[in-house]
């Protein structure tokens, strides 16, 4: 007689048929219009620096991983998306040596010390920029101006809007902004191009739409109450919301399946944690941009939200009060 | 202090001793940053270049030495529940002296140290030594522990400072060795190099001693 195994084993009991290189190529893919559009608005150096950045940081994982003699895993795009990320929030102009070694950093640091892909508490291409933000501060703040490859081969310094808004109280057209065309990072020229890929990780539900509704509804809400007690120091929500790194940041970082909280209101909390970051560094902070610490520190605190917002098991009861 | 550091600490009485082999342990297996993570403090705080680094790994590893020595000297006549005291009261007038010389002969080291000098007192390599080893051995035995425990503390704080002040700054010992095709890694300097760095090594050296094992 045939013998009947029944294997029992715990919860989850239903899974998901989205593998790791799948969900990865996906974001590689979302990445597209991003890179395009910082190909377009910083010419072939751009291109130059989102290859030297994949490059390094693939290199950086196989060596690491043979030299530790762990299994190589550059077969599921984590190390990829990395270089890709790395590359959007470095500027147009960095030499090629620092991006290398941001992307070194990035993967070995930021990643593979704890244990690789899943175990890093913080997300690794924003470890390498904060790397790189701390090794070559005057470097990381040089911009230059889109389209200025077209102008000849000495590029033209341009400020960031971000940065023109900190340091001579100046906003820039919240329409320029959105399509792209300021100075900035290379992720950072074109709201609507990342706003693209971010709109297809959404409908694939590849990530949690709570946390950027979450980050950039608490930058738009703070953004607009400070703008109401006083326009003239204060710049609109809408600008918030377009310039710099925040819409990058909000869709490809807050996002990370590994060091963003895993329950709903654990996002809602992320969310709203690192929007409420971003304003206090833009307004009152002393660098321009606080999109990169933002996520950051809300990393740190990532184990600590996920462990206050477990959700109830089904079934389970609220303690009697006694 | 746990029993089980005084019995790696001592060898057996009888046995001759090994000076080479008491290298060996203060520069590496029982080195007191890498092995047994102690006195992290001034490890962090001042090995951002390698002549602070020295400068502080030479005034502790006195101040070690001479206590080490007056410790054991009288070990016999120190009750045993006031022993902790006894210890800090030597310490920190080893350290006054360690202090007051720095400061009168090399105020600019003096200065950069600030006061990580006199935090000596409170360094556990220097209490742990007391504790473990100058408190059950005779003064002979004991300099020679000091002495090779100070030896690690100040290779460890000289090797963490030259990688630091050359990536840093491009420089060892304040004299420029990279040229200006190099750019210096600011961070290097900064509190979060002295993480990264002493971090990195850390690991290495774990990895090292994990494949010795095998």
């Amino acid at each position: 007689m045939e013998e009947h195994v029944f294997v029992i084993s715990s919860a989850p009991h239903v899974e998901s048929t989205d593998s790791i290189p799948q969900i990865m190529y996906t974001v590689v893919l979302a990445l597209i219009p991003a890179m395009a559009a910082s190909v377009i608005f910083f010419g072939v150096r751009a291109l130059v620096l989102l290859v030297t950045c994949v490059a390094s940081c693939v290199l950086t994982e196989y060596v690491f991983q043979r030299v530790r003699q762990k299994p190589v895993t550059l077969s599921d795009w984590s190390a990829v998306i990395t270089g890709i990320l790395l590359a959007l929030v470095l500027p147009p102009g960095l030499s090629l040596f620092s991006a290398a070694l941001g992307s070194i950093v990035a993967i070995a640091i930021g990643k593979q010390v704890f244990g690789g892909l899943g175990y890093n508490i913080f997300n690794p291409a924003l470890v390498g920029r904060a790397f790189l933000q701390a090794t070559f501060p005057v470097d990381m703040t040089t911009w230059v101006a889109p389209f200025s490859y077209a102008a000849g081969p000495d590029a033209v310094s341009a400020a960031t809007p971000l940065g023109l808004m900190k340091m001579e109280g100046q906003t820039t057209a919240v329409i320029k902004l959105f399509i792209g065309n300021v100075g900035g990072s290379l992720g950072e020229a074109s709201a609507l191009a990342v706003l693209i890929g971010g709109g297809y990780l959404l409908y694939k539900k590849y990530i949690e739409w709570r946390t950027p509704a979450a980050y950039l509804g608490t930058v738009f809400v703070l953004g607009t109450l400070f703008w109401l007690i006083d326009g003239s120091k204060y710049p609109n929500p809408f600008f918030h919301l377009t310039a710099g790194g925040l819409m990058l940041g909000a869709f490809f970082m807050a996002t990370d399946m590994v060091t963003s909280p895993v329950t709903p209101v654990g996002c809602w909390v992320f969310g709203i944690g690192a929007g409420l970051l971003v304003i206090v560094i833009r307004l009152f902070g002393g660098v321009p941009e606080g999109v990169m610490f933002s996520i950051l520190l809300m990393n740190a605190v990532t184990p600590l939200i996920n462990r206050y917002t477990k959700p109830k098991v089904f079934g389970e009861r609220m303690r009697a009060k006694s | 202090m746990p029993d089980t550091a005084a019995e790696i600490s001592t060898p057996s009485s009888r046995e001759q001793l090994d000076v080479l082999a008491e290298f060996k342990r203060g520069l590496w297996t029982e080195n007191p940053v890498f092995r047994q993570l102690l006195g992290l403090c001034p490890t962090l705080a001042v090995t951002n270049s390698a002549i602070n680094g020295l400068a502080m790994g030479l005034a502790t590893t006195f101040v070690l030495i001479s206590s080490s020595f007056i410790v054991s000297l009288i070990r016999k006549l120190v009750p045993n529940q006031v022993r902790i005291a006894t210890f800090t009261v030597i310490i920190a007038t080893f350290v006054t002296v360690a202090e007051l010389f720095l400061a009168a002969l090399f105020p600019p080291i003096s200065k950069a140290l600030g006061p990580y000098v006199p935090l000596i007192v409170v360094n556990c390599i220097i209490l742990g030594r007391q504790e473990a080893f100058a408190s059950k051995n005779p003064p002979l035995k004991s300099i020679l522990d000091a002495l090779v425990m100070g030896c690690g503390f100040i290779a460890t704080l000289t090797t963490l400072g030259i990688v630091r002040e050359i990536l840093g700054s491009g420089m060892i010992f304040g004299v420029r060795i990279l040229g200006s095709w190099f750019k210096p890694w600011l961070i290097m300097i900064l509190p979060a190099g002295a993480f990264l760095s002493l971090g990195i090594g850390l690991g290495i050296i774990n990895h090292i001693v994990g494949r010795e094992k095998g």
